[in-house]
C-alpha cells in the first residue's frame, strides 16, 4: 500500500495537468462547436510571454500574470474566433481541423520569431511553494507544494466551468450556440457575441492553464505542451467531448497509472520503453473504437446549416487557347531549364536541397491526393513515410535486400498500415477520423520507431553505399536526381490517371457529399479504405526516397509534428492539385534554404508562413498558391484578351 | 409603397440568393397586422427562403423588408427577433442537446423577462401536459411532432408581434396537425400576425384571409385567400407538364 502510494502520487500532477488540459478541450467544444487543436498554443503562448516578461524583464508575478493571462489569454481567444472560426460555416468540420492545426503548428513558431530565442525557465509557483514538503500521506509518502497546487488549481477550474456552464444562464446560452448560433438568434439572443465570450473563456483557461503547470516542467518549451495537450486528448475523448468531469476524472487516471505503471515494471521490459509512453494514446484509440458518442462527432449539429449554400465547386478552369498555349509552353521550358541545371551548373548546395524538395514532393502527393481528391484529412502521413524507409532499410540490414527493392516492398508496408487504419476508423468521420490517423501516428513515434530492431534507437541508423546501385548516396551526384525526378514523373502520372478514372470520379463524389455519393451507390467503406491505401503507397515511396536522400535514417525525420505541419504546408499550396505537392515540396526546402540566410530568431519563420497560408483554407479551399495563380492568369488573359479584341471566354458554372 | 400603421410585414421588391445560386427574384407582398397570410408554392418555390430573409437569416441582396413598420434590412437575426418577430424554421426548431425545460427557458428569459420565467413554464406545461413529463429529456429524444409542440409552447404562452411558421404541418399525424392548426388560430386571436407557410392549401387557406403564391422565387399571386386557390392549381399544373417535358 505504501508502495502503491509512493508510485501513484508523484503522477497526480501530470494526471492533472492532462485534466485541466482535457476540461479546457471540452469546454471549447461543448461551448463554440470547435474541436480546437490549437489550445496548447493558446497554453504555451500565455506561459511563454509570462517567463519572457518575468525573466527577462524582471516584472513582478502578479503584473505579468495579468498581462499573459488575464489580458493575453482572452484576446488571442477572441482573435481566434473574429478572424477565423465565426468565418467557418458550422458544417465544414475539414476546415475547423486545418485552422487548429494551422495555430498549433504556427504560433510556436512565431513566438521565437517576435520575442527571440531566450531559454525561459519555469515559471514561479504561484500558491505553493513547489519544493515545501506540506505533509505526508500514510507513513512516508511526501505531498509537496507542486502536488498540492496542482490538484487545489484543477479542482477549483473544474468546479468554475462546470458551474458557468451548468447552472449560469450564460452558459445555457453557450451550449445553445455551440449546437446551432442561428436557432439561437431566432430567439433574440446576440449569438455572435455569446460565442465570443466563450472563446474569451476557454482562451483564459487556456492561458491560466499553461502559467499554472509550467512549474511542473523546468523550462517552457512548446513541445511540452503540444505533446501535453495531445495526450490530454485521449481523456477529453474518453469523455465523448461532453463531459468535463469524466475528462478530468480519465486525466488524473492516466497520469496516475501511467506513473504507477512506471514505478512497478522493469526498466528494462519491452512494457516500459514501448507500452507505457504509449499508454494515452491506446486509451485515445480505445475510446475512438468503443466510445459511441465519438462516432457522430463529424455529423453536423446545426438544423439551420441548410442556409449556408453548398460549397463551390472547384473554380472552372477555363484557360484561354493562347494563354494555355503559353502556359504550357513555359511549363516545358522551365522544367527543361530545371533539368538541365540541375545536371550542369547547379551548386551543389542547392541541388541537395531541390533533390529533397523532390522527395518532399512524392510525400505531399499523397496528402493532396487523399485530402484533395478523396476528402479525408489525415495526421499520419510522415509516419506512413518513416514506416517504408524503416521496413526498406531493415530489409537490407537483415537481408542484404537491394534498397530500391526495399522501397517497394515499405511503400506496400505503409499502404497496409494506411489501409488497416482506414479499416479501423469505418464508422469515424472528420473529426474522429482525424484523431484516429494522429493517436496512430503519436503510437509510432513513442512505441515503434524509437525500437531498437526498428532505428536502432533515436539516432536512427545510416544508409550503406552498397545497399544502393549506381552510387546514388554519394549526396550530390547527379544519380539521385535522375532517380527522384523519375519516382516524381510516375507518381504524379498515376495520379493523374486514378483521379481521371472511375476510381477518381467516385472518390471525388465522394469528398463532394457522402451522403449523395452513397446515394448513388458509391460504396464508401471501400473507397475510403483504397484512398488510404494509394495514399500510403505514395508516402511510402516519398519517405525512402527521402532517407535516400538524407543517408540516415532517423525517428525525428518523420514524427507526428511532421504529419501535422506536411497538411498545414500542402493546404497552403493547393491541395486540389499535383502541382500544389510539387509547390509544397518545393517551395518548403526552397524557404528553409534562404532562411539559412537570415538571422538565427527567423529560422522557424518557414512554418509562420505556411500556417498563416493555412489559416485562408476556410475561405480558398484550393490552397492560396493556386488562388493566386489563377487570379494571375485571368489577369493575363484580360490583357490578351483586350490587346486582340477578342471575347474573354465565358466561365460557367451550375446555376 | 403604401406605409399606414396598419402594416405588420412587408416585403418590398426582395432579391434574395444562396452565394452564387439565386432564389427570390423581386419578391413584393405585404400583410395588416393581426390578420393571417398563407405563403403557398410548390416544393422550391421559395417559400422558406422568403421567410429565412424576413428573420434575417438571409441576408436580402435587393429591396426592402420591414417590420411593424421600420426597415430591417440588414440587420442580425437576433436584432429582428427582438422587434417581436419569431421565425419557427422548417424541420427541427429546437436545440437535441439541451432538456426540453432549458429549450424553453432560453425562449421565455428573453421574451417574458426573468420574473415571469417561473409562470411562462407553468403555463406551457400547463398547455402541454406531455412536456411537463419530458420537461428533463434532451429535446433530441422526443419525436418529431413533440418537438413542433415545444415550439407552439413557447409562441402561445408569450406571442409575439408577427409569427412566420415554416411548415408546421410537415409529416405529422391529421389529429396532430389539427392541434398545430388550433394553436395558430389562438395565437392570432390574441394579436399575432402569421405568416404560414404551407403545401397543405386547403390547412392553411383556412385560417389565413390573404393569399401569396410563389412559383420559381417569383410571386405568381397576391390577393384574398379566396382567390389563390386557382391560381395554385394552375402553378402545379405547368409544373408537372414541364416535369413530364424534362422526362421525356
Ligand atoms: N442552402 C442552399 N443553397 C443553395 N440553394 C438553395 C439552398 N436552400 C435552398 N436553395 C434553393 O432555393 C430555392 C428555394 O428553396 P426553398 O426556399 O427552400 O423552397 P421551398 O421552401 O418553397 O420548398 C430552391 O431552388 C432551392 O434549391
Ligand atoms: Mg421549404
Amino acid at each position: 500500500m505504501e508502495q502503491l502510494l509512493g508510485f501513484a502520487v508523484p503522477g497526480i500532477p501530470y494526471g492533472c495537468a492532462y485534466a485541466v488540459f482535457a476540461v479546457g478541450l471540452v469546454l471549447t467544444y461543448q461551448t463554440t462547436g470547435v474541436f480546437n487543436f490549437g489550445y496548447g498554443a493558446q497554453a504555451y503562448a500565455s506561459a511563454f510571454v509570462f517567463a519572457w516578461l518575468v525573466d527577462d524583464h524582471a516584472w513582478p508575478t502578479w503584473a505579468a500574470f495579468v498581462c499573459a493571462v488575464a489580458i493575453l489569454g482572452p484576446v488571442l481567444g477572441l482573435l481566434f474566433d473574429r478572424l477565423l472560426f465565426r468565418r467557418i460555416p458550422s458544417a465544414n468540420s475539414t476546415a475547423k481541423i486545418v485552422t487548429g492545426l494551422s495555430l498549433l503548428v504556427g504560433i510556436p513558431a512565431l513566438l521565437p520569431v517576435v520575442f527571440g530565442n531566450g531559454n525561459l525557465v519555469g515559471v514561479p509557483s504561484v500558491v505553493f511553494n513547489p519544493g515545501t514538503v506540506y505533509f505526508h500521506l500514510g507513513a512516508d509518502v511526501p505531498v509537496n507544494g507542486t502536488y498540492l497546487s496542482a490538484v487545489l488549481f484543477t479542482v477549483a477550474m473544474l468546479v468554475v466551468v462546470v458551474l458557468l456552464l451548468r447552472a449560469t444562464h450564460l452558459g445555457l446560452e453557450m451550449r445553445a450556440a455551440a449546437e446551432s448560433s442561428r436557432l439561437l438568434e431566432l430567439e433574440g439572443v446576440d449569438a455572435p457575441r455569446v460565442t465570443a465570450t466563450a472563446w474569451a473563456v476557454s482562451g483564459l483557461m487556456a492561458g491560466i492553464a499553461g502559467v499554472l503547470l509550467a512549474p511542473t516542467e523546468v523550462t517552457v518549451q512548446a513541445q511540452d505542451y503540444v505533446t501535453l495537450m495531445v495526450a490530454a486528448i485521449a481523456a477529453a475523448a474518453c469523455a465523448a467531448l461532453r463531459s468535463m468531469p469524466v475528462a478530468a476524472l480519465f486525466g488524473v487516471l492516466i497520469g496516475v497509472v501511467s506513473l504507477t505503471a512506471q514505478g512497478y515494471l522493469p526498466t528494462s521490459s519491452f512494457w516500459y520503453s514501448a507500452v507505457l509512453p504509449a499508454f494515452p494514446f491506446i486509451v485515445l484509440v480505445g475510446a475512438l473504437l468503443f466510445v459511441p458518442g465519438l462516432r457522430r462527432l463529424g455529423q453536423a449539429t446545426d438544423p439551420l446549416s441548410s442556409v449556408d449554400p453548398p460549397l463551390p465547386p472547384p473554380a472552372a478552369r477555363a484557360r484561354g487557347r493562347e494563354i494555355d498555349r503559353i502556359v504550357r509552353t513555359g511549363f516545358w521550358a522551365l522544367l527543361f531549364a530545371f533539368v538541365v541545371s540541375m545536371l550542369t551548373w547547379m551548386p551543389p548546395a542547392w541541388e541537395t536541397v531541390l533533390n529533397q524538395g523532390m522527395a518532399y514532393s512524392v510525400i505531399f502527393l499523397s496528402v493532396t491526393f487523399l485530402t484533395g481528391t478523396a476528402g479525408q484529412l489525415s495526421l499520419a502521413q510522415a509516419t506512413l513515410a518513416g514506416i517504408a524507409a524503416f521496413t526498406a532499410g531493415q530489409l537490407a540490414i537483415h537481408l542484404g535486400l537491394d534498397f530500391l527493392a526495399g522501397a517497394v516492398l515499405g511503400a506496400l508496408a505503409a499502404s497496409l498500415v494506411a489501409g488497416l487504419l482506414a479499416v479501423a476508423s469505418l464508422r469515424l468521420r472528420g473529426l474522429g477520423l482525424a484523431l484516429m490517423t494522429l493517436a496512430a501516428a503519436l503510437l509510432f513515434d513513442v512505441a515503434v520507431f524509437p525500437a531498437q530492431a526498428v532505428s536502432g534507437g533515436t539516432g536512427g541508423f545510416a544508409l550503406e553505399s552498397h545497399w544502393l546501385p549506381l552510387g546514388l548516396l554519394s549526396a550530390n551526384g547527379h544519380a539521385y536526381f535522375v532517380l527522384a525526378f523519375l519516382v516524381l514523373a510516375v507518381c504524379v502520372g498515376g495520379v493523374r490517371l486514378v483521379q481521371r478514372g472511375t476510381i477518381g470520379r467516385f472518390l471525388t463524389a465522394m469528398r463532394g457529399s457522402e451522403l449523395g455519393a452513397a446515394g448513388v451507390g458509391v460504396d464508401l467503406a471501400w473507397q475510403r479504405v483504397l484512398a488510404f491505401v494509394l495514399s500510403g503507397a505514395l508516402a511510402g515511396l516519398g519517405g525512402t526516397l527521402l532517407a535516400i536522400q538524407q543517408t540516415v535514417i532517423a525517428p525525428g525525420e518523420f514524427n507526428y509534428q511532421l504529419s501535422l505541419a506536411f497538411v498545414v504546408i500542402v493546404v497552403t499550396t493547393g491541395v486540389g492539385t499535383v502541382e500544389g505537392a510539387i509547390q509544397a515540396g518545393i517551395g518548403l526546402v526552397v524557404l528553409e534554404q534562404l532562411l539559412q540566410y537570415a538571422p538565427g530568431r527567423l529560422q522557424g519563420l518557414a512554418f509562420v508562413v505556411f500556417a498563416l497560408g493555412a489559416l485562408t483554407y476556410a475561405a480558398h479551399p484550393e490552397g492560396i498558391v493556386e488562388l493566386e495563380k489563377r487570379r494571375w492568369t485571368e489577369r493575363a488573359e484580360r490583357v490578351l484578351s483586350r490587346r486582340h479584341r477578342a471575347p474573354a471566354p465565358a466561365v460557367t458554372g451550375r446555376s | 409603397m403604401s406605409h399606414d400603421d396598419r402594416t405588420a410585414l412587408e416585403l418590398d421588391d426582395v432579391c434574395a440568393a444562396y452565394g452564387p445560386y439565386r432564389a427570390l427574384f423581386a419578391v413584393s407582398f405585404s400583410v395588416e397586422k393581426g390578420s393571417a397570410i398563407a405563403l403557398l408554392g410548390p416544393n422550391g418555390a421559395g417559400k422558406s427562403t422568403v421567410a429565412r430573409v424576413v428573420s434575417g437569416l438571409l441576408p436580402a441582396s435587393s429591396g426592402h423588408v420591414r417590420v411593424g413598420g421600420s426597415d430591417v434590412t440588414g440587420k442580425a437575426p437576433w436584432a429582428i427577433a427582438r422587434m417581436g418577430l419569431s421565425h419557427v424554421p422548417e424541420g427541427r426548431g429546437v436545440f437535441d442537446s439541451l432538456s426540453v425545460e432549458e429549450n424553453l427557458v432560453l425562449s421565455f428569459r428573453r421574451r417574458a423577462g426573468r420574473r415571469n420565467l417561473a409562470a411562462s413554464l407553468e403555463r406551457a406545461y400547463a398547455r402541454f401536459p406531455l412536456l411537463a413529463e419530458r420537461r428533463h429529456d434532451r429535446a433530441g429524444t422526443l419525436s418529431g411532432g413533440q418537438q413542433r409542440l415545444v415550439s407552439l409552447a413557447k409562441v402561445l404562452v408569450v406571442p409575439p408581434g408577427v409569427l412566420v411558421a415554416d411548415e408546421l404541418s410537415l409529416g405529422l399525424a391529421p389529429s396532430v396537425v389539427d392541434d398545430v392548426y388550433a394553436a395558430l388560430a389562438d395565437v392570432r386571436r390574441r394579436g399575432t400576425t402569421l405568416v404560414v407557410v404551407e403545401q397543405q392549401v386547403d390547412r392553411a387557406l383556412g385560417l389565413a384571409s390573404s393569399a401569396v403564391v410563389l412559383e420559381h422565387g417569383s410571386v405568381a399571386y397576391f390577393g384574398p385567400a379566396s382567390g389563390a386557390r386557382a391560381v395554385m392549381a394552375q402553378v402545379l399544373e405547368r409544373r408537372s407538364r414541364s416535369d413530364g417535358a424534362n422526362s421525356l
